[in-house]
């Protein structure tokens, strides 16, 4: 009996042959993320441990994101903690150079590597062949500490990509519309993994926007096997593989579920469940506040351009704040070398430092009592972006950019001509 | 014996503990936050040996710790729900919070009942009725039971 993606590479960080879904081993972990969201909490364990030490400090990567810069005093004392204990101890560190799995894309996944992120969207790597899983500061602790920690070998679901996506359709309507279908807890406790002919039409930006969202369906991980698309991204950033693993073809699944991409319409997921997805067209003329486009999951340059490419030569609607925040500053130099920064600002958008933004809902952008926002963040439950009585509907870049425009949900293809 | 907070399916971590509170510098100032969205009041009307009992997939979302932290700061004895979502899962049983699947419980409270939960035995009383629950697999049961995963950390290095 053959072994699936994430049985592979939880075998081989635990030392064994083979593993199978259900046991529980010890993995030595090859990457340790960790963000502002809790590493200010982590230090202060740290510090009341009665033998504190790192077992490899090469492995950790720190990331200021989420509240970038700074929107309170306390914020500030949380930062300077982290900057102060990365610097003490030679920690890889970031501070306003980008959303943390953005970074972490650009600068340090290498697939077939087991890595533990302290954010639930650590999913993401899995676009490059990589098992990365969401853990909470305790967890984080523990394997910074020792170097490993234990995990519970997943089930997989399988799901076969067919076709490819039509025009105007995004890898984000495509998870969407996925999440949709298997609902907010449809992957619990399992890996999601990608395949099928498919897979090769889908460019890393969007595997990474597939990958990133698969915690939304409950799921460990998410994994795509790293074929030429993913190798080349690697070879292009400078890295190298650690190990390229595919799923045996005997492998056991859990499920398998077929997807055929060119079904795929644009979707919005409705306030207060990821899992709410239904087609945009039904969502159609709902009136809009504030329109947000960035974040881990829609932030790159892939997202700025189809963005830009609708935007140019017309005009973000009276009374919307459209806030366009790249995913990492290397991001958002490229927009700026490629005429994109100037195409929004025209526009009237609102063009904002790379960090987590109104996603994350404290700091930058935030809304108020019963206002609407449409995002490509990664989550809507209620309050995620402001008050507790504000509305979230997240769709694609097209959609959001559409909407901005239109100040009300609406698709690109919805859109009256340009004025010449 | 503690009283019943009720709450439906898919409560995410946002709800148990917003974002805007999360780097407050401890715990203890985060606490009366707790569920602020859903029970304004929570914080003030719960008190220790209380109980959370919940539907399907409590604790979806983010990863933020310092959910389970604030309800176990508040004194939260253990939350029994139909299903958990798996990052809220770890994070509470490393931190030494109980967490209990109980399938049949959430649709016999309304709230505001007396439970009474032998941990041990995985069983959930309420009104002389006994429902049981699934027991944690035996390693979480071994961190749990010796307080959360960095006391476990302290011991093998002594």
């Amino acid at each position: 009996m053959g072994m699936t993606m994430a049985e592979k590479i939880i075998a081989a960080a635990a030392g064994e042959t083979c593993v199978r879904a259900g046991e529980i081993h010890t993995v030595e972990l090859d990457l340790l993320m960790s963000n502002d969201g809790t590493t200010h909490l982590t230090i202060d364990m740290y510090h009341k441990l009665a033998h504190p030490r790192i077992a490899d400090v090469s492995k950790l990567v720190w990331v200021v994101d989420h509240n970038m810069p700074s929107d309170s005093p306390k914020t500030a004392a949380s930062h300077k903690k982290m900057r102060d204990f990365a610097r003490e101890h030679g920690i890889t560190f970031y501070e306003g150079q980008g959303v943390c799995h953005q970074l972490m894309m650009e600068r340090h996944v290498r697939p077939g590597q087991l890595i533990f992120g302290a954010d639930s969207h650590t999913c993401a790597y899995g676009a490059l062949g990589a098992f990365g899983t969401g853990v909470g500061c305790t967890d984080y602790l523990y394997a910074m500490v020792t170097g490993h920690s234990w995990v519970m070998v997943p089930e997989s679901l399988r799901f076969c990509l067919h076709g490819r996506l039509r025009p105007g359709v995004t890898a984000r309507d495509l998870i969407l519309t996925i999440i949709g279908r298997i609902g907010a807890n449809g992957a619990n406790y399992k890996a999601m993994e990608f395949t099928g002919e498919g897979l090769a039409t889908l460019t890393m930006s969007d595997r990474i926007a597939i990958c990133n969202l698969c915690v939304e369906a409950g799921a460990k991980t998410a994994l795509m096997p790293a074929d030429q698309v993913a190798l080349d991204y690697l070879a292009a950033h400078g890295r190298t593989p650690k190990a390229v693993y595919t799923s045996d073809p005997d492998a056991v699944y859990a499920a398998t579920y077929d997807i055929d991409l060119g079904e795929i319409v644009p979707v919005v997921a409705k306030p207060h469940f990821v899992d709410q997805v239904v087609p945009a067209a039904d969502c159609v003329g709902t009136p809009i506040d504030e329109a947000f486009l960035g974040s881990c999951n829609n932030g790159r340059i892939e997202d700025l351009r189809a963005a830009a490419a609708i935007l140019e030569g017309r005009h973000v609607a009276e009374r919307v704040r459209f806030l366009v925040v790249p995913a990492s500053a290397d991001v958002h130099l490229q927009a700026m070398e490629e005429g994109l920064i100037e195409i929004f600002l025209r526009a009237g958008a609102i063009v904002m430092n790379a960090n987590c933004s109104v996603c994350w809902g404290s700091c930058q952008g935030v809304i108020g009592a019963g206002e609407t926002l449409i995002s490509t963040g990664t989550r809507n439950f209620k309050g995620r972006a402001g008050h507790k009585d504000s509305f979230v509907y997240l769709g694609s870049a097209e959609t959001v950019t559409a909407s901005a425009i239109a100040g009300e949900i609406t698709t690109a293809d919805r859109l009256p001509p340009r004025e010449v | 014996m503690g009283k019943i907070f009720k709450f439906h399916n898919d409560v995410d971590t946002d709800q148990i503990i917003a974002s805007q509170y999360l780097l407050y510098p401890t715990v203890e100032e985060m606490k009366e936050h707790a569920f602020e969205s859903l029970e304004p009041d929570f914080a003030a009307r719960v008190r220790p040996g209380d109980y959370i009992v919940a539907g399907e997939n409590f604790g979806c979302g983010s990863s933020r710790e310092q959910a389970p932290a604030v309800l176990k700061a508040l004194g939260v004895r253990a939350v029994v729900a139909r299903s958990f979502a798996r990052i809220f899962f770890r994070n509470a049983i490393n931190i030494g919070l109980p967490l209990i699947v109980c399938r049949e419980l959430y649709d016999h409270v309304d709230g505001g009942e007396e439970l009474e939960l032998d941990l041990t035995e995985g069983v959930a009383t309420v009104g002389g009725q006994s429902y049981s629950c699934t027991k944690i697999n035996p390693y979480m049961q071994n961190i749990l039971n010796q307080g959360g995963l960095l006391a476990s950390l302290d011991r093998e290095e002594a």
